[in-house]
């Protein structure tokens, strides 16, 4: 096991570096071939030259390097790389620190992303048992049929589509009835609630996990099946377990496995996701934070968050492989 | 010690009772047997080609010109002689949707072609030649996986100026290849230790025959079902991008686009202006998926 | 075999089993007619049609045949383990001292499991959990059969692979099965066979996966271990050299028939079926150097296109018009032995 770890842990620097660095040179190319991000902030009425000037020195972008194109600026990574690790992420054109508007807002994305993993996963798992356990029975076929659907929905067409038929044709009934309670009516609100900061992300939580859900089924149900035509399936039978042994120990365990993997590499998906969902249901997160500044143009806040975002996701992986190998020993031991 | 034509290994019985199939018949042969009695793959294949056409050729689809639009109409719930109503700016629904077809799915045509020759060229390479080549490119590939997808497309897209469709399939292939390179290499692996392979090697066949004519055929099945599923994604994908502002912009016509333009009247009562363009995105993505698991059915019909 | 004592703390299991109707006097295990069908989306496959045999304490019987003959399917079919469906057990009786199995529910069935009956696999690397210990593997059938607690039962675990000869038991006890060799994995599995003592073990191919000097200590130790508990072995091969050391007699399976029985030295002297005589005559020997290997032409039927007649006429070099057209029944053969063929006495005499 500490073998795994020390190697696993040697792997992860490496990584992140390269991933930084790639996020890097991306916006290092496409500033060099895409042009000026403070050019572009004013549109057609540019400023007097000297504030462009000014502009480009306070965020960085005088840097001669910036005209060449395909140089990949090592320097501005250098320095870049020593700020993050003094937790200074820079400031957005309005002046404020990022950490402070990244500060502002986690709460709500943390909470948004803990409902959809926690909803995927345990719907995602029993759906995907029940469809494994009756293989090309009603419930399989069930599953199967909606899972294909779930999938074949991109979260910002589900998003919208369910914020008109639930939250707003489904909430306008519920609000109009008086035997519901306030909290109630809360979850049914086609945006967020700041005195009702889980309930009114329940929703939007939903609508994010519903693609990986719909993955997390189908994962479990093929593992399952696979599992229970497995020889040390059979071994358990021959011992004399009862049947709910057998599925509940001998065969659930080994099919969650690919499912944990697949949680870790979900993270990144949902951390995406959250820009889609909280752009449509106008939740103050991290993600509507991105999507805002995108409309404004403010690079510079773009960059730094899905930079912190990234480094959210390496580590949550990094926390999933050592969990993986936790549940599979042959992984512990290598 | 015993019986050469004992020492086969007792399989599980339901092998042993599979039809006599044409000895023959290679592994494309056998899927398109098998896919030929899959009705799913009638019906995807159906959905898939009417899309592709509607791209290739609006003008057989529609008179209305998607440009001529009549503020008069805006808004214009479905009715008998337009199917689909008018948009807010006043023009035809079903033009708009036949016109919005061809931006998305070149992008996604085009960024599942550069995906699949980056993915196979690379999983190949790396998955032959262990050492440095699989050292070199799996770090690569780890790198670029570190990415969440849609974070890096939204930093690298609002950079761009302007956003076409080479840009756009550009992002989504930088972004894309990783997946299919992992497949391609697990894949190669897997082939490179089969006996026939070792066979060829005896021979003193070189690296490049083995490549082509063995390994290649046998390894690529993995990544042509992935990549007709991919090409949804792309779908979705795109359409995701420029909901959020960083794909298509107008005056271009795409779904993405009318997405974004019609869900704020949607929540004021005119759904259809949502939910027409969500349905030509979504039966596009569903047609792509169904199609790539109706081919994983069909070249391994163990794992249905 | 049990230095560590258990005290049931769930006397039903033992009293289920306890109060079943067994006869003393009937034989330890009697298959009788037994058949098996497989429904898959190509037609019925007939696995099994109509195996009979007998194996009483202490005895070895050796069930012979080449791949997909249906001897794993019977071996299973006994254990109660076929997946159902596809597999259906549609007609016969397996009866464990006079009881039907086929008869019991499925709850009294489980208790047989392991308790009266167990069954050794082929390939311990794929047939143990690889998720769990060894031990913990061994001790879950005391904790849910004899309601002992973990650490009895983790005892008993210790004590059984003594009892198989592994080294070091104390310390192998907490390693995961892909830290074993195939050696000391296949003694697990006869470790877990043995547990709880039962009357009969089942060895489906035990050595097959193993390196041909270590098959022979694997080998030997369930032998040593089947004659000092005296249960019932059944042992499964497609080898006719495993089976001519330890087995008593002997039914050889040819597509789902069981077409000669007869005691092991009857049997090498001189067969009574024409397959049992290929298979004999293709056994490579040391005496018969030189000379060209008889091997059996053609292949198996497909068990969902099983010929008219007789089932092995189409490579049979004794076979006539008759064997096309009329299913053989199992004659008597002197010596107390059975064949399945028209022309035994030619086959015999020859």
């Amino acid at each position: 096991m500490g073998r795994y770890l020390a190697r696993r842990l040697l792997q992860f620097i490496p990584v992140v570096v390269g991933t930084m660095f790639l996020l890097h040179y991306m916006t290092m190319l496409s500033i060099q071939f895409g042009g000026d991000p403070i050019r572009a902030l004013f549109g057609d009425n540019p400023p007097p030259a000297q504030v462009i000037e000014a502009m480009r020195a306070r965020f960085g972008l005088d840097n001669g390097c910036l005209e060449q194109k395909g140089n990949p600026c090592v320097g501005i990574f250098w320095d870049r790389m020593l700020q993050y690790l003094q937790f200074d992420f820079g400031i957005n054109f309005r002046g404020r620190e990022i950490t402070d508007l990244v500060g502002e807002r986690w709460p709500v994305t943390l909470r948004l992303t803990l409902i959809a993993i926690i909803f995927e996963t345990i719907v995602g798992v029993i759906l995907g048992v029940m469809a494994g356990l009756r293989k090309d029975k009603f419930v399989d076929n069930f599953v199967r049929f909606s899972t294909t659907l779930l999938i074949a929905f991109p979260t910002f067409v589900f998003g919208v589509i369910i914020q008109v038929l639930v939250a707003l044709a489904l909430g306008d009934w519920i609000k109009a009835q008086d035997y519901f309670p306030t909290w109630f009516k809360a979850m049914f609100t086609p945006v967020f609630l700041s005195d009702y900061p889980w309930l009114s992300l329940v929703i939007p939580g939903l609508v994010l996990g519903a693609f990986s859900l719909a993955a997390i089924a189908r994962l479990t149900r093929t593992s399952l099946i696979e599992n229970l035509r497995s020889d040390y399936v059979r071994t358990a039978r021959a011992k004399g377990l009862a049947q709910r042994r057998v599925i509940g120990v001998h065969t659930l365990r080994n099919s969650l496995i690919p499912v944990v993997t697949y949680i870790g590499i979900d993270v990144g998906t949902l951390l995406g996701g959250a820009l889609v969902t909280e752009r449509i249901f106008n939740i103050p997160g991290v993600g509507g934070l991105v999507f805002q500044s995108v409309t404004q143009k403010d690079s510079t806040v773009v960059i730094a968050v899905v930079t912190m975002l990234t480094l959210v996701f390496l580590t949550a992986n990094l926390i999933v492989d050592v969990f993986y190998a936790v549940l599979d020993p042959r992984i512990r031991y290598e | 010690m015993s019986d050469p034509a004992m020492s086969l290994q007792e399989g599980p019985p339901a092998e042993q009772t599979e039809p006599a199939k044409d000895a023959n018949r290679s592994l494309w042969g056998d899927a398109w047997y098998e896919l030929k009695r899959n009705p799913i793959f009638w019906v995807a294949s159906t959905m898939a080609i009417f899309v592709i056409l509607l791209a290739v050729f609006p003008f057989l689809w529609t008179n209305a010109d998607p440009s001529t639009c009549r503020l008069a109409n805006s808004r214009e719930k479905p009715s008998a002689d337009h199917w689909f109503g008018y948009t807010f700016q006043g023009c035809d629904m079903w033009a708009k949707v036949v016109y919005g077809a061809s931006k998305s799915l070149a992008v996604a045509a085009l960024a599942t072609t550069f995906t699949t020759i980056i993915g196979i060229t690379m999983g190949t390479l790396a998955g032959f030649f262990p050492g440095w080549v699989d050292t070199i490119i799996s770090r690569v590939t780890d790198i670029f996986f570190g990415l969440p997808f849609l974070l890096g497309a939204v930093v690298f897209l609002q950079l761009f100026q302007i956003r076409n469709v080479w840009t756009i399939t550009t992002v989504l292939t930088l972004l894309g290849w990783t997946t299919l390179t992992r497949i391609m290499r697990g894949s190669v692996l897997s082939t490179k230790n089969k006996d026939y392979v070792d066979a060829a090697r005896a021979l003193g066949a070189t690296n490049g025959h083995i490549v082509f004519k063995h390994i290649l055929p046998n390894a690529i099945a993995p990544v042509f079902v992935l990549s007709t599923i991919a090409l949804g994604g792309y779908i979705g994908a795109e359409a995701t991008l420029t909901f959020l502002g960083v794909g298509f912009q107008q005056p271009n016509t795409t779904w993405g686009l009318l997405i974004q333009e019609g869900q704020p009247y949607a929540l004021q009562g005119d759904p259809h202006l949502l939910v027409i363009p969500c349905a030509f995105v979504v039966v596009t993505v569903l047609a792509f998926i169904l199609l790539g698991d109706a081919l994983r059915d069909a070249l391994d019909p163990r794992n249905r | 075999m049990t230095e560590t004592t258990i005290e049931s703390k769930r006397g039903t299991e033992n009293e289920v089993l306890a109060n079943l109707p067994w006869d003393a006097n009937a034989p330890l295990l009697e298959v009788d007619n037994l058949q098996v069908e497989f429904h898959t989306r190509d037609g019925v496959a007939k696995a099994i049609n109509g195996v009979s045999f007998t194996l009483d304490a202490g005895e070895t019987l050796g069930i012979l045949g080449e791949s997909g003959c249906g001897k794993s399917v019977t071996a299973q079919a006994i254990m109660g383990i076929l997946d159902i469906p596809p597999a259906k057990i549609t007609g016969g009786s397996i009866k464990l001292n006079g009881v039907d199995l086929l008869q019991l529910d499925e709850k009294t069935r489980r208790h047989v499991r392991a308790n009266k009956i167990a069954i050794i696999f082929q390939d311990a690397l794929s047939a143990l959990n690889p998720v769990f210990t060894v031990g913990w593997q061994l001790a879950e059938l005391y904790r849910k059969h004899s309601g002992a607690s973990r650490a009895q039962a983790k005892a008993k675990a210790v004590d059984l692979l003594k009892l198989v000869r592994i080294p070091a038991a104390e310390q192998r006890v907490n390693a995961f099965p892909h830290q074993f060799s195939g050696g000391m994995r296949q003694r697990v599995m006869i470790a877990m066979a043995l547990a709880l003592e039962p009357d009969i073990i089942i060895a489906d191919e035990p050595t097959t996966a193993l390196d041909v000097t270590v098959q022979a200590q694997v080998m030997q130790l369930l032998a040593d271990l089947q004659k000092s508990q005296n249960m019932g072995l059944i042992l499964i091969t497609h080898d006719m050299g495993v089976v001519a050391d330890v087995v008593d007699k002997i039914t050889v399976m040819y597509a789902g028939d069981a077409v000669e029985r007869a005691d092991v030295y009857q049997i090498y002297e001189r067969p009574a079926h024409p397959y049992t005589k290929a298979l004999l005559e293709s056994i490579p020997r040391v005496d018969m150097k030189g000379q060209e290997l008889a091997a059996i032409k053609g292949l198996p039927p497909p068990l969902t296109q099983l010929p008219p007649g007789c089932s092995f006429q189409p490579r049979c070099r004794f076979a006539k018009d008759r064997c096309t057209t009329e299913d053989p029944p199992l004659y008597d053969v002197p010596g107390n032995r059975k064949s399945a063929c028209h022309y035994w006495e030619e086959v015999f005499n020859s």
